[in-house]
């Protein structure tokens, strides 16, 4: 009994911290510009196949894999913002964005079936990340204590960033108070820009990071779409905590049903989504507008 | 003295740990006409919210026609006559200005209920909304988009949807702000026009407004009511003088 | 002055024919027009109306009320289920499954509604995708009723009235499609400029308003959640009719999305709009995805993002606009 909690649990924070990783930048792009951006699973995606080219195509080696991933992404998406995002950011309304922004999706995926076929590409994990690890009760997988490692640091580089840099001041301005920030000299527009390549860097990474949970292939970009705008609503828009809270939370919802009652699929994981909206709407540490 | 329309007792309104009113308590009748004033942050708008039901007061209570209705929704208010309007407009900005009236008068008769009914054709329908534009002047614009409106008509029109719900208690928020000097006179004389039976409150900051309508004025600073009586005394007064005038004057000295 | 002309203008079409009238004749325009350029694909034409009245009863939720919904399928398929066991089970006239899938349809949609329509933004199209996948989720799982992964087959209804058989060029299907998508869409003329109607476009606009002038909100919400219910049962329930299957693809987390993207296509808070989305979408994908499925996705994506640049209301209001501009511009030389 305790051994299967301990694993479920284990399990859940490696898949949460995953979760976490990729919808954080979703969750900073709504509390800041105020897009529902549905196509951010895509550049999770992108992220993954670049890695992949990166480690079977060019022979690099598994970090400067995920830097070009994550380079990469940033920079096939930025042309994309400058033509398309701009036009929504913080007036559009909301079946503007979700069309949009589902457009963007479709054409990647439209792409990446053409240029890459629809069969799944691995990431062959590094000889230290491969094998499994012991840890007394139970033997893991080491890239899933990796996940974990990735998640925390994230999370913690994050808050850095944001409660402590000039970037951080003016982002959270921004949040707070768009037409307040402009008044004061913030260049809205760099900080929306510089925001935007953050949250599609944060995707790829963790695109590449979680590959082995969430297997890179051209519908992964709107398959997982649904769980990361989940973790986003039950977080609340733009919290850090709050998206590792929703993460976790999540990724126990669903690895306990899947372990307990998996001929249920993912039954109660949205069971627990409606439940925590109902109990939480503004999110389980957002705040109230 | 006829029987209160809208009573409140010792109304109280804390956000966190700050008390925007404070133990307010007033009354208006039927047939009154009262102002209420106060200088800039002093909580006049919170007070129009917690009296149309928009927020819940701390504490106190709220009574419409005798009735406590400190709990109740803001539609259960309504019902009960209780009609407001908005400092920045609220229009129903895809329909016509005649389809916006039209639906407060509908609504009145508890018409909104009904799928399949074409009531919005209905004569006696169209003599309602026809009247009420009528009567603030509005009548030709009965087919404009609210978004071609200009402000002033826009403000009007805001006032209109008030009227067909044929009100027991007005609530205008600052009805003439931000409307030029030629279509505020429009607005000003739609008031003074209004059914002689309805209490009628009105915050605003105009005073040359305020003193031509109100038969009675209300000071709030602070979030506390420091005066109510006849605009004859409210500026004689010296604490209105201090807490509002005075803070007038001192702008007025140094600009 | 102008608007003084512009009322005594609208008196005579007020008293010319009736919009309904209108309705019924572009509609059976339409379907012959259908006829004549797929006679050998009836079955594409009616599975096109089945998915039509889905994005009808979409509109009347997003369109109309402004209630964003992610999962509006779950009713679709919830309908389709429930009619194909009912004719499974032996009861097969088609206006009596009609009618049952149009009930299950209305359950379903006050049930959802009642639970989306409490929360506005994020919350309520997270709500609307969880209610979604929790149908979906529970259609693979309660394979007895379902057929699972396999779906429900061998659903064989039987004849209109009693005398028209449903026939394998699909002549009957077609005809019994079209009469209900031209009644339907009357009875919906009706609705959406009933005052219940107009309220629900008042909510759309600004509903703390609307709860100003003593509307009760949530109440009204999920009446129309209701109509919307029944409308895509409907469509649900003459795609079971029609095709004699049931699959998971019918609650899936697709159908809506796509539903969604008809709509937005052809003008959401239009009948005409979702009317016209629908029809232009499936037939671009009948032809682009018959002749490369691949391209398929990257077509569909640029087009949506075409509309969002170029025609942000819809493809209805820019035909309407462009019609106009043409008008004028043919006067004035004249």
């Amino acid at each position: 009994m305790l051994r299967t909690s301990l694993s479920i649990g284990l399990d859940a924070i490696s898949y949460g911290m995953v979760l976490f990783i990729i919808s954080i930048g979703l969750s900073i792009m709504m509390g800041l510009m105020r897009v529902v951006n549905l196509a951010h699973g895509a550049f999770s995606m992108i992220g993954g196949y670049l890695a992949s080219f990166a480690l079977k195509s060019a022979g690099l080696g598994y970090p400067l894999a995920i830097a070009l991933a994550v380079l990469g992404t940033i920079v096939i998406a930025l042309p994309i913002e400058f033509l398309l995002y701009r036009r929504i950011y913080r007036k559009s309304d909301e079946l503007t964005q979700l069309l949009l922004t589902i457009g963007i999706a479709f054409v990647i995926i439209g792409v990446a079936n053409y240029l890459m076929g629809p069969t799944t590409k691995s990431i062959p994990l590094p000889a230290m990340l491969s094998g499994p690890v012991d840890l007394g009760f139970r033997m893991i997988p080491a890239h899933r204590l990796f996940a974990v490692a990735c998640g925390v640091c994230t999370a913690g580089l994050l808050w850095l960033l944001i409660d402590r840099t000039g970037f951080g001041i003016r982002l959270r301005a921004a949040v707070d108070n768009g037409d307040m920030a402009e008044a004061l000299g913030i260049k809205t527009q760099i900080l929306f820009s510089a925001t935007f390549a953050l949250a599609v860097g944060l995707a790829a990474f963790g695109g590449v990071v979680g590959a082995e949970l969430l297997p890179i292939e051209p519908f992964y970009a709107l398959r997982y779409m649904v769980v990361f705008l989940v973790v986003v609503s039950v977080g609340g828009a733009g919290s850090i905590p709050g998206a590792v809270a929703a993460s976790i939370l999540l990724g126990l919802a669903d690895t306990t049903g899947k372990y307990l009652a998996p001929e249920y699929g993912e039954f109660f994981f949205y069971l627990a989504v409606i439940l925590v909206v109902f109990l939480f709407p503004n999110g389980l540490l957002g705040r109230k507008h | 003295m006829t029987r209160p329309l809208l009573e409140l007792r010792h109304v109280s309104k804390a956000f966190g740990g700050m008390k925007v009113n404070d133990d307010v308590s007033f009354s208006v009748a039927e047939g009154d006409r009262v102002a209420l004033i106060g200088p800039n942050g002093a909580g006049k708008t919170t007070l129009i919210n917690v009296i149309s039901g928009d927020l819940q007061p701390s504490e106190g209570c709220i009574l419409v026609g005798g009735v406590d209705m400190t709990t109740h929704s803001i539609p259960r208010r309504v019902d009960a006559g209780l009609i407001r309007t908005f400092q920045i407009t609220r229009l129903f900005t895809s329909l016509t200005v005649a389809e916006n009236v039209a639906l407060a008068v509908m609504q009145k008769k508890g018409l909104t209920k009904r799928v399949f009914s074409s009531a919005i054709g209905r004569t006696d329908i169209r003599r309602e909304w026809q009247r009420v534009l009528g009567v603030l002047d509005i009548a030709h614009l009965a087919d404009r988009q609210v978004s071609q409106l200009a402000y002033g008509q826009q403000r009007l029109l805001d006032l209109a949807i008030g009227l067909a719900l044929e009100p027991k208690v007005l609530l205008l928020d600052e009805p003439a702000a931000g409307v030029p000097s030629d279509e505020s006179s429009r607005i000003i004389e739609a008031i003074d026009r209004l059914p002689a039976h309805i209490a009628v409150l009105m915050i605003e900051h105009d005073m040359d407004l305020v003193f031509r309508f109100a038969r009675r004025v209300l000071v709030l600073a602070n979030g506390r009511l420091i005066f109510q009586g006849n605009p004859a005394e409210v500026t004689s007064h010296q604490e209105v003088r201090r807490a509002y005038l005075g803070s007038y004057a001192d702008a007025c000295h140094t600009h | 002055m102008t608007d003084r002309t512009l009322a005594e203008d609208a008196i005579p079409a007020r008293i010319a024919i009736p919009v309904e009238l209108r309705a019924v004749a572009i509609m059976l325009t339409l379907a012959a027009f259908g006829y004549v350029l797929f006679p050998d694909d009836l079955a594409f034409l009616t599975r096109l109306i089945s998915i039509a009245l889905l994005v009808l009863s979409l509109d009347l939720v997003t369109g109309y009320s402004g209630v964003a919904t992610l999962g509006h399928s779950a009713i679709f398929g919830v309908s389709a289920y429930a009619v194909g066991n009912l004719c499974l089970a032996g009861q097969s006239d088609p206006l009596l499954l009609l009618v049952a899938g149009a009930l299950a349809g209305a359950l379903m949609g006050l049930a959802s509604g009642a639970l989306i329509t409490r929360f506005k933004g994020l919350p309520q199209l997270v709500l609307s995708i969880a209610v979604g996948q929790l149908v979906a989720a529970l259609a693979n799982k309660l394979s007895g009723l379902t057929g699972g992964s396999d779906g429900l087959s061998g659903i064989s209804p039987g004849r209109v009235f009693g005398i028209y058989a449903f026939d394998i060029y699909g002549r009957t299907g077609y005809v019994f499609s079209v009469a209900v998508l031209i009644v339907v869409f009357v009875v919906l003329l009706r609705i959406v400029r009933s005052p219940f109607g107009l309220l629900c476009r008042a909510i759309k606009d600004d509903s703390l308003r609307a709860r100003m002038i003593g509307a009760r909100v949530y109440p009204r919400l999920v009446l129309m959640y209701g109509v919307s219910g029944v409308v895509a049962g409907i469509g649900g329930s003459l795609a079971a009719i029609n095709t004699g299957v049931v699959g998971l693809d019918s609650v899936s987390f697709e159908r809506s999305a796509e539903a969604l993207v008809m709509l937005v296509l052809g003008g959401a808070g239009s009948l005409w709009g979702a009317l016209i989305g629908s029809i232009v979408f499936q037939v671009f994908e009948h032809y682009v995805s018959a002749a490369n499925p691949f391209h398929w996705m990257t077509m569909v994506g640029a087009l949506l993002i075409a509309v969002v640049l170029f025609a942000p209301k819809g493809l209805l209001p820019l035909a309407i606009s462009l019609t106009g501009r043409v008008a004028s511009a043919l006067r004035s030389r004249a």
